[in-house]
């Protein structure tokens, strides 16, 4: 694990990106971050996320200004700027069941090539899938999520890189930490090693590569 | 009861359904009313999706902690003996039948109980979020809507908007009554205040099942 700057984490990340991104409606958002790729203009991002909260705020943001290319996300609803933009056909949107979200990004972090579930069967989502019977049930076949970078909001971090997470700030946070080529992890606080305890940690140390500490 | 709106029924209804020890998922809408009029010995665990069971009221103005929201992305209360989790955790919840009952919106539910709450083509796309698997994977789907919009019936006999399982609901509670599927048939098992049953009737597309003694709703 290292530990960097915003600008230089961001600095990383080459347009044409695939993030995933943590947060619900922007709680449990890197805010830094989000605020850096704008600074930095990184375009044409593909973004892997439960929403795109809304007009300022969290990966709103990048909505608003126009650096994402793909959105796969569950829910769009409370972003207007995001169904314009999916409309005008600026912008590539995957509605995807949140469950089955989440479920197919946790498969990719756990060497699994997807799940089977039976959300969506018998509706628009069974479109193009493959579809198994297993004793007597139907499930639809949902391949695992991969990205090029998982940008992570914690609560504590130490500097080893072993996370913890406050109230519903958790969410996609701890599950897309396993899902990415590479992790960059902002945190509220930023603590000694040993002062998270080992029952506490939700998201251990070897998979976080970088840590925003300026 | 006359003077009572629309919403305040269908949210005192449906809260006769909920059991002390229950785990219920409230939608968004009139669904989130229903915690309203839970009695104060009536112990529930109310789950937000993004990550919480032991959700508590709205907090007073200045009082909300901004890293702990409902689903909606608004401020909550956590009740002591609350807890937090990831949204894997979550939707396992959901999807593997450990919610007793979720309370949802509606825009059509058919003959069959089959549910269309989540898109209309053309004009309102805001993503499924986490219907499709609440009613796939709730062991109770209850329906909380108006009986009709701008005087069409949601109750229709097969919907035409895009389905959200293809797991028929449970109960329907409008203002106007309280449907169950039975054997998968729509059964009218109660009459809301004032309402008769042939105006219930006259405002659903769908056929009902009329049993013999149909009684008005005990709010």
């Amino acid at each position: 694990m290292k530990t960097v700057s915003a600008v230089d984490a961001v600095a990383l990340i080459p347009n044409g990106a695939t993030l995933m991104i943590g947060g619900f409606m922007g709680v449990g958002t890197p805010e830094r971050l989000i605020d850096e790729l704008v600074r930095q203009r990184k375009s044409d991002l593909t973004v892997i996320a439960n929403d795109t909260a809304m007009p300022g705020c969290g990966i709103g943001k990048l909505v608003d200004a126009g650096l994402v290319g793909r959105t796969i996300a569950s829910h769009i609803g409370l972003n207007p700027e995001t169904q314009k933009q999916m409309i005008a056909g600026k912008m590539a949107v995957d509605l995807v069941p949140q469950g089955t979200l989440i479920e197919r990004i946790r498969a990719g972090g756990f060497g699994l090539g997807g799940v089977l579930t039976p959300t969506g069967v018998g509706t628009v989502v069974e479109e193009g899938k493959q579809k198994v019977q297993i004793n007597g049930s139907t499930y639809l076949v949902e391949t695992a999520l991969h990205a090029d970078f998982a940008l992570i909001d914690a609560f504590l971090a130490d500097y080893l890189g072993n996370l913890s997470y406050a109230l519903t700030a958790r969410n996609f946070n701890p599950v897309i930490a396993m899902a990415a080529e590479t992790t960059i992890v902002t945190a509220e606080h930023i603590v000694p090693v040993g002062l998270i305890a080992p029952d506490h940690v939700i998201t251990p140390a070897p998979l976080i590569d970088y840590l925003v500490t300026s | 009861m006359s003077a009572v709106d629309p919403q305040t029924i269908i949210a005192k209804r449906i809260a006769q359904e909920l059991r002390s020890g229950m785990l219920v998922n409230l939608g968004i809408g009139i669904p989130t009313m229903v915690a309203n009029y839970v009695p104060a010995e009536v112990k529930i665990f109310f789950q937000s999706e993004n990550g919480l069971i032991g959700t508590g009221p709205i907090p007073e103005q200045g009082m909300g902690h901004r890293l702990l929201t409902d689903a909606g992305g608004r401020p909550v209360t956590a009740l002591p003996g609350a807890c937090t989790f990831d949204s894997a955790m979550s939707f396992g919840l959901i999807r593997g039948g450990h919610v007793d009952i979720t309370v949802l919106g509606a825009l059509q539910v058919d003959t069959h109980g089959l549910l269309a709450n989540w898109m209309i083509p053309g004009k309102m796309v805001p993503g499924m979020g986490g219907a499709m698997d609440l009613v796939t994977g709730a062991k109770r789907v209850i329906i909380a809507m108006q009986h009709t919009a701008k005087g069409k019936p949601k109750i229709v006999n097969k919907c035409t908007l895009p389905l959200t399982s293809a797991r028929p609901v449970d109960l329907v509670v409008s203002e106007m009554a309280v449907i169950e599927y039975v054997g998968g048939r729509a059964t009218l098992l109660e009459t809301g205040p004032g309402v008769s049953v042939e105006e219930v009737i006259a405002a659903t597309e769908a056929q009902l099942t009329i049993p013999n003694k149909v009684p008005e709703m005990r709010l």
